[in-house]
């Protein structure tokens, strides 16, 4: 098999710290996502991985460090300053809209490339339309891509655990992201769904070229499916790799298994 | 006339371009290409296929869902005067290397990278197939085997070659005369290798001919094509009756998305094995029961009235002058939206085939204004031997025979047929040709069975199923166990019979229950349970079965011939029968034998009087995985009853 290129850094965190009070969540954290890659974030309950999640996309302000993405610098972002800078993200526990379709739901994906304004939209003028079409279309080929075309009208409440999952994946890709970050995208799922969910995972890195970051505690999976790992214990990065690399790392392993005192 | 496949794609082309040929529902749209476009596609396609070496008496495998290119290169392929041979699309990987080596294949076309990982996994087993083309790229991207190439890709080279050798493709096409083999169906065989039927476009246009005849299709009918190509029903139905009539075909857009699509497109010809039309039906029903009080109370009468009234109607018959205004207000409250929901709004008609079906089943969709018939056939055949005229529909005959059929009961009770769409042999193997095409020119279907007085056929059974009773009260009894699976099987709580008794002095039968249904029914009656292994064994579900199995012994001691088939003793198995292990044929048949074997502790239990047996069994799961389920299966005795003979 041929093998993906992998590109330059695209996005840089480095030094980070973020407390709340004397909580430290990171503490100087640095680590680096290149092109086309999928880098994954791993480490025990707490490690901060969500934290430092939050803190790309402008969820939390980390008191220290800076995030570079495509060469501008931020001390902190802002969550839609994020959004179309093209970092897009699903969710540990599902933030879908319930009562709505799985189309109007990946629909919502779209909000930041709809340029008709509430206007236009609600009165469906000409231009306004032909732009829900086109966005319209682009929904399709989600649905189609991650094969939930027998589900499109359903309300997204009455679908199953791991098909919202994938709704969620789909708003996200919605939104066209250069780089996609994935919160636990395979908890509390079942083998069959986690081998679908991480063909997803890499369809979209190898089909769009999206960077993927994401956080999974799964570790056949990580093992199986990122480029290079993060490691993260009590807000401090213990690790950073290959696969391999960090599989043989004492302090990794330390941190998983515990340490003899 | 005498046609080829090819031949009928060009004419169409011709006399009316514009009109669709196919639809295909992408993006959530049904996306027509018409008979000009096809037409093109698939010269393209056969170009590019001479190009690449693909020639005269070549044979090329195609595998996948029903796509509008999967018919398309059937047809470039027949063109070349090459046979097509279609593999059912769910087989694993080796059941598919021994037709690629009996028919010495080189060429491929699979759907997506689902089949051509398969068909790279057996690449070492079958090192003549060298070439191999993908519709759907998705995931194949990184894919770089050797003769590995895109259906995109060789449709452009295709176009390039049809530019340079502009006449190629019609010369191609005039050469292949309508004796020519036209596609290999390799059936799916209960024991040994699967065998290659060898049809002509003759002997399959021949018979999709007479069928069209029969009921009078036309070039208006609306058909969804969403069963597996490599199955000669689909061929006839979606492929050669399509070609010959020049209408519709529609392709779904997704295997999950049946129901829907076929809700959409409202086909006007439809056919559907029974099982299809029972899981319709336990839905319907299950809704129902989930229904507010006065829609079930209206479903209910109205269902009654259509009971009474509508197989009448349906029989071409007239009815009191109050029912039939009872019968015109139910159409319009419950029948008409009902046939909308299940996607038969439009359906003139409809057949069933391939096992028998239950009474009430039938006339459920009769008594609604389906108007469902049945056919009797079989690969070897091209389907169509036996038809039921539209008025003279019932659920314990397959119809009479069709245009050019001759019928005849040998002594054994074997049912003989001569007609034109008559296989031309198995591939490569004269000895099973000879053992059921004899010189004389009749084909022998190994079903027993006789023509009533009507002239309408009747199947019992297989004939070498057919055994007798040896020993204990009813000794030298015919036994059909056929017909007493069938009969359990009407029931919609089971799902699976498999019955013995040939040789041994009573029937035993191992039952399959029907999870939906009998899961239902268990919570209706707050009945927890844990799984499949859990419901099966529950003693209210024991009894439930055993009513069953009693109301069929007591059906059976009023027929004269098969009084002695009936059910003394029953188990409920642990695990569903499925394909995947063996236990079912691809076409959900049970292997009786197979089965026996497998679970022979069970036959012992059953026969040696125990009340319960603990078995292991391996199950396979879809990814190739395998696994254990165990239980301790009880056994049940039946009520049998004492045969009355009635007069016939």
């Amino acid at each position: 098999m041929a093998t993906k290129q992998i590109g330059d850094i695209i996005l840089d965190v480095k030094n980070i710290s973020l407390g709340f009070g004397g909580v430290k969540a990171l503490t100087d954290i640095s680590f680096d996502v290149r092109e086309h890659e999928v880098r994954a974030i791993i480490g025990p309950n707490g490690a901060g991985k969500s934290s430092m999640l939050n803190c790309i996309n402008g969820v939390y302000r980390p008191q220290e460090g800076a995030i570079t993405f495509k060469g501008k610098t931020f001390s902190h972002m802002d969550s839609y300053q994020v959004a179309s800078l093209g970092i897009g993200r699903t969710f540990q526990n599902l933030a879908l809209f319930k009562g709505m379709s799985v189309i109007d739901n990946i629909m919502t994906g779209r909000n930041l490339k709809i340029k008709s304004n509430l206007f236009m939209q609600a009165l469906r003028i000409g231009p306004a339309q032909r732009e829900e079409e086109l966005h319209r279309e682009f929904v399709e080929h989600i649905i189609d891509f991650l094969e939930i075309q027998a589900h499109r009208k359903t309300p997204v409440g009455q679908l199953p655990y791991g098909l919202q999952k994938r709704v969620d994946l789909g708003r996200a890709l919605a939104m066209e992201p250069q780089l996609l970050l994935l919160d636990e995208p395979m908890a509390g799922m079942n083998v069959e769904e986690k081998q679908d969910m991480s063909r997803f995972v890499l369809d979209v890195n190898e089909e769009f070229g999206t960077t993927i970051v994401l956080i999974e505690h799964d570790m056949g999976v990580v093992m199986d499916i990122s480029d290079r790992v993060v490691v993260l214990d009590y807000g401090k990065k213990i690790g950073d790799g290959t696969p391999e690399e960090v599989r043989n790392n004492e302090e990794v392993i330390s941190a998983y298994l515990g340490t003899g005192h | 006339m005498q046609t080829t496949f090819p031949r009928l794609l060009l004419d169409h082309a011709a006399q009316r371009p514009g009109d669709a040929a196919m639809r295909e529902k992408e993006y959530g749209i049904w996306q027509a290409i018409s008979w000009a476009d096809l037409a093109v596609m698939v010269a393209h396609l056969a170009c590019g296929l001479h190009q690449a070496g693909l020639r005269q008496h070549n044979h090329m495998v195609v595998i996948g869902a029903n796509r509008p290119r999967l018919y398309a290169t059937m047809l470039a392929v027949q063109a070349l005067g090459a046979v097509p041979i279609a593999l059912y699309q769910d087989a694993a990987a080796q059941e598919c290397v021994f037709p690629i080596n009996n028919a010495d294949v080189a060429f491929a076309f699979a759907e997506d990278q689902e089949q051509v990982d398969k068909l790279l996994e057996i690449r070492d087993q079958c090192p003549q197939m060298s070439r191999l083309y993908f519709d759907d790229p998705r995931g194949l991207r990184n894919y770089d085997e050797p003769g590995l190439q895109s259906l995109d890709d060789l449709i452009a080279e295709g176009k390039n070659f049809v530019a340079q050798n502009p006449g190629f493709f019609k010369a191609a096409v005039d050469a292949v005369k309508p004796d020519d083999v036209a596609s290999l169906f390799f059936t799916s065989g209960t024991t040994g290798n699967p065998k290659g039927v060898v049809h002509t476009h003759d002997t399959l246009l021949n018979r999709a001919r007479a069928g069209a005849e029969f009921d009078k299709l036309t070039n208006k009918e609306d058909v969804l094509a969403y069963l597996p190509p490599a199955w000669i029903g689909q061929n006839i139905f979606s492929y050669a009756q399509w070609l010959s009539c020049g209408y519709v075909v529609n392709c779904p857009e997704d295997a999950a998305t049946v129901s829907i699509d076929l809700k959409e497109i409202g086909p006007t010809y439809y056919f559907a094995p029974p099982r299809v039309f029972e899981g319709l039906l336990t839905s319907v029903m299950i809704r129902m029961e989930d229904a507010g009080a006065l829609k079930r109370k209206m479903f209910h009468y109205f269902m009654s009235v259509a009971k009474r009234v509508g197989p009448t109607l349906m029989d071409g018959k007239t009815v009191g002058l109050a029912d039939r205004v009872l019968y015109a207000l139910g159409n319009f409250m419950v029948y008409g939206p009902l046939r909308n929901n299940l996607g038969f709004s439009r359906v003139r008609v409809a057949y069933t085939a391939g096992e028998a079906i239950g009474p009430d089943l039938f006339s459920f969709y009769r008594s609604i204004g389906v108007n469902l018939k049945q056919l009797y056939g079989s690969t070897e055949t091209a389907v169509f031997v036996c038809l039921q005229p539209d008025h003279e529909a019932r659920a314990d005959t397959v119809g009479v025979p069709c245009k050019g059929v001759e019928i005849k009961v040998a002594d054994n009770g074997e049912i003989l047929v001569k007609s034109p769409g008559l296989l031309k042999g198995y591939f490569k193997n004269p000895e099973a040709t000879a053992e059921v095409l004899t010189a004389d020119g009749w084909y022998h279907t190994s079903d027993a069975g006789f023509l009533d007085a009507h002239g309408h056929l009747k199947i019992i059974d297989r004939v070498k199923d057919v055994g007798r009773i040896k020993g204990g009260a009813n000794d030298g009894a015919m036994f059909a166990p056929k017909y007493v699976e069938n009969k359990l099987k009407f029931f919609q709580h089971i799902k699976e019979v498999v019955a013995y008794g040939d040789g041994r002095e009573k029937v035993c039968v191992m039952i399959n229950i029907d999870f939906d249904a009998v899961g239902n029914w268990a919570e209706r009656r707050n009945l927890p349970y844990a799984g499949y292994t859990d419901l099966a064994q529950k003693p209210e579900v024991y009894q439930l079965i055993k009513e069953c199995v009693e109301q069929v012994n007591a059906d059976l001691s009023v027929d004269t011939l098969l009084a002695g088939s009936q059910v003394s003793r029953f188990l409920v198995l642990h695990k569903e029968l499925d394909a995947d292990d063996g236990e079912l044929t691809r076409t959900n048949k049970v292997r009786r034998g197979f089965i026996a074997e497998k679970y022979d502790v069970l036959i012992d239990a059953l026969y040696g009087g125990k009340t319960s047996q603990y078995i292991e069994t391996q199950v396979k799961f879809e990814d190739g995985r395998t696994g254990s389920v165990s239980a301790t299966l009880r056994i049940d005795d039946t009520k049998t009853f004492v045969p009355v003979k009635a007069a016939a």
